[in-house]
């Protein structure tokens, strides 16, 4: 396989995410959520949010198309079919209301390879419409080799 | 404190609508024939959505999604439709008002998250300061 390592570093574009109620209320049943705020429009008010709280794992949903860009780079030429989600590590700072818009900017963290297999690993950062940090992941991934 | 343990049975067509609701349509996880086909027992689940199933019982434990600061997990098996997840949490100690809680989720006797770290805000009640 043609190294990809000089790859690291690489940023891409921003993505723009805006938060709908209903999607939350979609991941948050898809998931079996239990939290009142995040499936009912008047605990979430009673307990002072603007309208319904994302999940955590809801980062999912609103980084994904910035991480796509990278899993779909071809300038990265992964192979999908051999991929493997190896590790994923959220660190949370403010909670996400629907009615926001979250911006996310996604890079390569690394690229190695190992024992016939590709190892990379994407970083993304995302803030809300304030500017304020709200996620940021680190995505490990592995792709087979043949 | 604890974390309670945390039992689910997905169903036969929770990959469906977690594919709706995260975007996710990869169709080892929608079509038993293709998963067969690159060697899968047949659809497996959204690795992403076991990891929601760590996420919810540390912020049920927490008191809500605001008490989850962090979660880090490693895949390390093939979670299937229709049999029981186990998620144990185990706090290993408590920091400036953060838990640190390990976690794995076993199903059929493997674990198929390991070496998953939780950290979840639970105050600071016994500096007995107010914010």
């Amino acid at each position: 396989m043609a190294s990809t390592t000089h790859q690291v570093g690489k940023r891409y574009p921003p993505t723009v995410y805006a938060v709908g109620r209903e999607k939350i209320r979609e991941f948050a049943e898809a998931t079996g959520e239990t939290a009142p705020v995040c499936l009912d429009l008047d605990a979430a008010r009673a307990a002072g949010h603007a309208d319904l709280v994302a999940p955590p794992m809801f980062a999912v949903v609103y980084q994904k198309q910035a991480v796509w860009q990278a899993l779909f780079d071809p300038e990265l030429g992964i192979d999908f079919a051999m991929l493997v989600h190896g590790g994923q590590d959220f660190r949370w700072d403010d909670l996400v209301i629907a009615g926001d818009e979250i911006t996310t900017h996604a890079s390569v963290a690394d690229i190695s390879e190992r024992a016939g297999n590709s190892f990379y690993v994407f970083e993304t950062e995302s803030v809300n419409q304030r500017g304020e940090p709200v996620c940021r992941g680190t995505w490990s991934n592995v792709v087979r080799g043949a | 404190m604890d974390v309670p343990e945390l039992k689910v049975t997905p169903d036969r067509y929770v990959t469906y609508r977690y594919a709706g609701a995260s975007g996710d349509f990869n169709p080892i996880h929608l079509d038993d024939e293709f998963a067969r086909g690159v060697g899968l027992p047949g659809r497996i689940l959204h690795g992403l959505y076991t990891m929601a199933q760590v996420a919810r019982a540390q912020t049920e434990a927490g008191g809500g999604p605001e008490s989850l600061r962090r979660l880090r997990v490693q895949f390390r098996g093939m979670g299937v439709p229709e049999a029981e997840l186990t998620v144990r949490s185990t706090v290993t100690g408590v920091r400036e008002g953060v838990a640190h809680v390990d976690c794995v989720v076993e199903q059929n006797g493997r674990a198929i998250v390991r070496n998953a770290e939780a950290e979840i805000a639970i105050g600071e009640p016994s500096t007995g300061a107010p914010a």
